[in-house]
């Protein structure tokens, strides 16, 4: 019960702030808009019990990813133009709704092989040893590391003042 | 329904969120708003992934590893993201993705 109510009062805030993202006029009102968004995906995080990933979530996005986009819109002057639409405003609504609509159908006429096995709790352990353990992600990890390092070397160079 | 929550509530909830983000970045000119947009659609993913991982493996935790490096894929494109729209609007004083046609024919 209580997972429900909680269920239902981050989906409606998400999509309402996702829609603010896309409709309100101020860019800045938009990107506030995002971050709200982005708490309530971790609260959903926690209905669905990864403890784990909801702090990820808050750290990353509504910590660091947050503070980079609006660090963005103030480093440039689009502010007082406003949110504006381009010439595919139409086709584009066409398509996310057929999309939409497909993606629908889809989940909802598919026999899904749900398990009623109960949730791991705390899923910290379990994550631990399935990225470092044996037969893990080991290797992605790895890699991941690499991505970041070459994305933290790249952006400095093209962000540095020549 | 309201009560019983199953996997087609968060796989619909994501579909909404992803059909969103789609909207935005198809349709918006603010380069920053765009990325923002594609934010949004990474965010549906996961949300996919975790559920996925909730009702049909509980046990594997597969899913929420998969969200893990889609977070860490999202904040590597997001610090280049910004960095390259900076860049942009130093040469162009403007980030309408309109009217960054440098790469044209």
């Amino acid at each position: 019960m209580g997972l429900a109510i909680g269920f239902w009062i981050s989906a409606s805030v998400i999509i309402a702030a996702a829609l603010g993202v896309v409709l309100l006029r101020n860019i800045f009102r938009a990107a506030l808009s995002l971050i709200l968004c982005f708490l309530m995906v971790a609260g959903i995080y926690i209905t669905l019990s990864a403890d784990f990933l909801a702090a990820v979530q808050i750290l990353v996005y509504v910590g660091a990813i947050s503070v980079l986009i609006i660090l963005a819109i103030m480093m440039t002057r689009e502010v007082q133009r406003g949110n504006l639409s381009n010439k595919l405003q139409l086709p584009a609504f066409i398509v996310a709704l057929l999309f939409l609509g497909v993606l629908v159908l889809t989940v909802t006429n598919t026999p899904w092989p749900i398990t009623d096995t109960a949730p791991v709790v705390p899923t910290t352990t379990t994550i631990a040893s399935r990225l470092f353990g044996e037969g893990g992600f080991i290797l992605p990890v790895e890699i991941a590391a690499a991505l970041l390092l070459s994305a933290i070397l790249g952006a400095i160079v093209l962000a540095r003042e020549k | 329904m309201l009560n019983n929550l199953g996997l087609e509530h968060y796989l619909v909830l994501s579909a909404i969120l992803f059909a969103i983000g789609l909207y935005g970045t198809l349709a918006k000119r603010n380069a920053i708003i765009i990325l923002m947009c594609i934010e949004l659609m990474l965010n549906a993913v996961n949300i996919t992934l975790v559920a996925f991982s909730r009702y049909v493996t509980p046990e594997l935790l597969t899913g929420q590893i998969f969200a893990i490096f889609v977070i860490i894929v999202a904040a590597a494109e997001i610090a280049m993201g910004v960095a390259i729209i900076l860049a942009i609007y130093r040469g162009i004083e403007s980030i309408d993705a309109t009217k960054i046609n440098l790469m044209k024919w």
